[in-house]
């Protein structure tokens, strides 16, 4: 009896602790997209909401989007079209769920044998999601942002797990905590030894956000807004919030993987407090090169993006497993 | 160009982050120095060049009811209305004088396309332009700026800035 | 959904190979995309994401300047006629004053001539710089377009402090430029040359945007991106270039140096030593080097100009009211888009009897059909963006 209390206390706690950490670092992110976008354009960026800095526009513009209609085309899939922007934000949630924070009890929210794993299956969620979309919206150019959104997730899902399989190797377990605590007992990140996977994985990651130069199923000169030209409302914010939180989960995992997750050089790893600190100093690095990179380069083609993936960060990928096994096989 | 694959990249990237710490050093010396192109609008203010044509200013002194200015406008902004009054003489014995007053002058905003012809033939000093930007309505029609309203403006008129030698 | 037919499933008579039919789908580009500059509209029948048929619909933003023009004074049409290609609103004006002047026999003095000069070619630079700004922001990069706009907003700063209008200057009269305020007691004898410190200012913005053109290169023209997008796509070659009557940097990015200002004698252009930027491929990437090639030697004519200003009157004797003598001409300059031109004929009333319009945009976009037909649809908007026209060029 008490032990289903406990249970279900602490499932609520940490429901509790992903619904707020969810829309805080959508945010938080959002608003760092853009600041720092205004300002690598020399423009000033949101200044007028909530005083100082704007640091309210994202709450303004969240509000709008609860205002506003919640249109549903006539031709579209009803069902289809209502739930398909759920599915990239359940699939974000549950990613948060298997990042450590720290080595101390509960600094993991769910520590899984498989936790990678896990992390990989659950991040190509998204693209269900936004197929769905594609395809429920009835508009042709939505179709197109959901099918090209589909032809990506083939292409780049090889190369994320393939990339992820050398760090895999090298710790010896999938568990995420496992692998942070390879890399303290080591005391310096993997991504030393795995620089090449770190690269494959961050392109991968980059496609997986649909972020420039990998952004073709969203796309606006070609496509208008693609998989979510028809949505508007709290439904578009569903998957404005996913792509921002998205873009920390990637990150975070990531760091986890290849930059020593919460764990740096002379700081005690048991301490949460810490450790949010360090993970969130580092993930922002990431995110901060992500928002570096959109906007500073064009986005490639749809082929294009096929060629880069088959025939470079796949072969390199499998030569990167390859040459990990050998080294832990010899060493 | 034998440069390495990537090279172009990363000086893409160096652009844009030299850019962001130009505009970093520009917010922080509070100034415009030439690397921030947007002002902070309601606190900060473009300031128009003289010659910037913004709105029309209406002097009514000067205007005769001439209809010149409705005539030549290529949209026929401009209304015009306007009547004859019979001035007394001042002298006892003089001649009692015609004077055409205004009743009506009223620009369209909403259809004036700022050409300024009408500035241009005025062959009284009755209308000049003014950098004025700010009367943005919310309604169509309040755009229907009227003599009154016109006459305000003559308080922004610019001087005319001096001529290249 | 809107396809047409079902996907329907042949199987052939071998059972192993299954052939699944997909139907054309016939997509609308436009009149409401963010791509067609305005009003385009492109109605393509795509097979997946290839196309295999366009054609381009026009008319949208159909103003009827032409006849407009017919009922209207020469005054009253200066004003019209620099909406026509509202990115280089200057330079529209020029063509159409010329023919008027040349029917009238009368001559601008030389310093109008150079004031118009140095403003239509600061026309060509803001136009250019907004190509400069779209053409990245089509294949997704986003940046370039403000740090071109930073450059065009000193532009048009110069535009505005002479001609008080930033796109619509109406600064053109017949005979000159506009010589003073008004016809006033007082304002006629206010001046609208150039203003005070003008010259210097233009210095310094051309400095400016001869730094911009720098910053811009860094940004795209190396980028491996920009390259992969840009490089062999949309290869235009001369003849056929030449056959549809495409003109300007279109035309010069295949290979030709066909440029009016060395051709035709609208402006003293001949007094000026610049350059034709000439491309090789004629594709996607040679248009956007071209224009850049071109921003460059803008500034160099206007620097000249600038330098060389003669003093003097900017306004001929002309009579109050103008009447343009009985007859016909065609007058054509090199805009930033390509030939403009204008076929005056005049009944020897206050306003032409007709005026037609050869824009430069309505004549790049007529081979759309043919460089589209077989792109696959990103190719698309990098070609249609690399063809830089204006809607309001395209349909007058």
């Amino acid at each position: 009896m008490t032990l289903a209390i406990v249970f279900w206390a602490e499932l609520a706690i940490k429901i509790g602790i992903i619904a707020v950490a969810v829309p805080a670092i959508g945010m938080v992110l959002g608003f760092a997209e853009m600041k720092l976008s205004a300002h690598m354009q020399s423009r000033i960026g949101p200044y007028f909401a909530g005083g100082r800095f704007g640091w309210m526009q994202l709450m303004a513009d969240g509000l709008k989007f609860m205002q506003k209609e919640d249109i549903i085309p006539a031709d579209a899939d009803r069902p289809v079209f209502r739930w398909a922007p759920a599915l990239p934000l359940i699939g974000t949630m549950a990613l948060l769920v298997i990042i450590p924070i720290s080595a101390a009890e509960f600094g993991i929210i769910q520590d899984l044998e498989v936790g990678i794993f896990y992390a990989l299956a659950i991040s190509s969620l998204s693209t269900i999601g936004v197929l769905m979309a594609g395809w429920s919206s009835a508009n042709k150019y939505s179709l197109m942002g959901g099918l090209r959104a589909a032809g990506q997730l083939i292409a780049y899902e090889l190369p994320l797990v393939l990339a992820v399989v050398g760090v895999v190797i090298q710790a010896g377990t999938m568990s995420m905590q496992g692998i942070v605590e390879a890399q303290t007992a080591q005391a310096w990140p993997y991504v030393v030894t795995q620089f090449l996977g770190f690269a494959i994985f961050f392109v991968a990651a980059l496609a997986e956000l649909n972020r420039i130069p990998f952004d073709m199923p969203i796309a606006e000169s070609e496509l208008v807004m693609g998989y979510v030209t028809e949505y508007s409302g709290f439904r578009f914010l569903f998957f404005f919030l996913a792509e921002y939180v998205n873009m920390f989960t990637m990150s975070a995992i990531a760091v986890t993987l290849f930059l020593g997750g919460y764990w740096f050089w002379g700081i005690p790893t048991d301490s949460a407090l810490l450790g949010v600190i360090v993970l969130l100093a580092k993930s922002f690095v990431l995110v901060f090169i992500m928002i570096w990179f959109r906007w500073t380069f064009p986005r490639f083609r749809e082929d294009q993006l096929q060629t880069l993936a088959w025939k470079w960060l796949i072969p390199l990928a499998v030569l990167n497993v390859i040459a990990t096994g050998a080294f832990k096989v010899l060493l | 160009m034998n440069k390495p694959l990537g090279y172009g990249l990363l000086v893409g990237m160096k652009v844009t982050f030299k850019t962001m710490l130009q505009t970093w050093m520009s917010i922080a010396t509070g100034g415009r120095k030439g690397l921030q192109s947007t002002v902070n609008y309601p606190k900060v203010k473009e300031v128009p060049v003289a010659r910037a044509r913004g709105v029309i200013a209406l002097d009514q002194e000067n205007c005769t009811v001439c209809m010149l200015c409705a005539r030549q406008c290529p949209d026929w902004c401009i209304y015009i209305e306007g009547h004859k009054e019979h001035k007394e003489p001042t002298s006892p014995g003089g001649r009692v004088r015609k004077r055409s007053t205004l009743d009506r002058f009223d620009i369209d905003y909403a259809l004036c396309m700022y050409c300024g012809i009408c500035v241009e033939v005025c062959p009284f000093d009755a209308l000049y332009w003014t950098p004025e930007y700010e009367y943005s309505e919310l309604a169509m029609g309040d755009m229907l700026h009227d003599m009154d309203r016109l006459q305000d403006w003559m308080s922004t008129v610019p001087d005319a800035p001096e001529i290249e030698k | 959904m809107v396809i047409e037919q079902d996907t329907t499933f042949q199987i052939s008579e071998v059972a192993v190979s299954v052939e699944i039919e997909t139907p054309d789908m016939t997509l609308n580009i436009g009149p409401q995309h963010p791509s067609t500059h305005g009003v385009l509209r492109l109605i393509a029948k795509v097979d997946g994401e290839k196309v295999t048929d366009v054609k381009p619909v026009i008319g949208y933003m159909h103003r009827g300047y032409e006849k407009l023009a017919e009922v209207r004074t020469y005054p009253q049409i200066t004003s019209i006629v620099n909406r026509i290609d509202w990115v280089s609103g200057f330079a529209n004006e020029i063509p159409f004053i010329v023919a008027a002047e040349r029917l009238m026999g009368v001559e601008a003095p030389e310093r109008a001539q150079w004031v118009r000069l140095v403003l239509s070619e600061m026309a060509r630079i803001s136009s250019h710089l907004i190509f400069m700004a779209s053409y990245p922001l089509e294949l997704g990069a986003a940046t370039p377009l403000f740090f071109a706009l930073r450059a065009r907003e000193r532009v048009l700063d110069l535009l505005e402090s002479v001609t008080g209008g930033r796109f619509h200057p109406n600064f053109n009269r017949i005979g000159g430029i506009k010589p003073v305020y008004g016809s006033g007691p007082t304002t006629k004898k206010t001046s609208m040359d150039v203003p005070a410190g003008f010259l210097a200012e233009t210095r310094d913005a051309m400095d400016k945007v001869l730094g911009t053109c720098r910053e811009i290169e860094d940004l795209v023209a190396g980028n491996e991106i920009f390259l992969a997008r840009t490089k062999g796509i949309g290869v235009l070659p001369v003849e056929v270039g030449a056959d549809y009557g495409v003109s300007g940097p279109n035309l010069r990015a295949s290979g030709t140096d066909f440029d009016l200002r060395k051709k035709a004698d609208y402006l003293p252009y001949d007094q000026f030593d610049f350059d034709v930027a000439v491309g090789e491929n004629g594709d996607c990437y040679d248009r956007w080097l071209v224009r850049l090639q071109e921003i460059r030697e803008a500034v160099k004519i206007i620097q000249q100009a600038i330098d060389g200003l003669p003093s003097g009157p900017i306004q001929a004797k002309v009579p109050k009211v103008i009447k343009v003598p009985k007859g016909e001409t065609y007058v054509r300059a090199e805009n930033p888009k390509g030939e403009m031109g204008y076929h005056l004929i005049s009944e020897g009333g206050s306003g032409p009897y007709r005026l037609k319009i050869r824009s430069a945009s309505f004549s790049n976009i007529s081979m759309l059909a043919w460089i589209l037909e077989g792109a696959i649809i990103p190719d698309i908007i990098a070609i249609m963006g690399s063809l830089d026209f204006v809607l309001g060029d395209v349909d007058r």
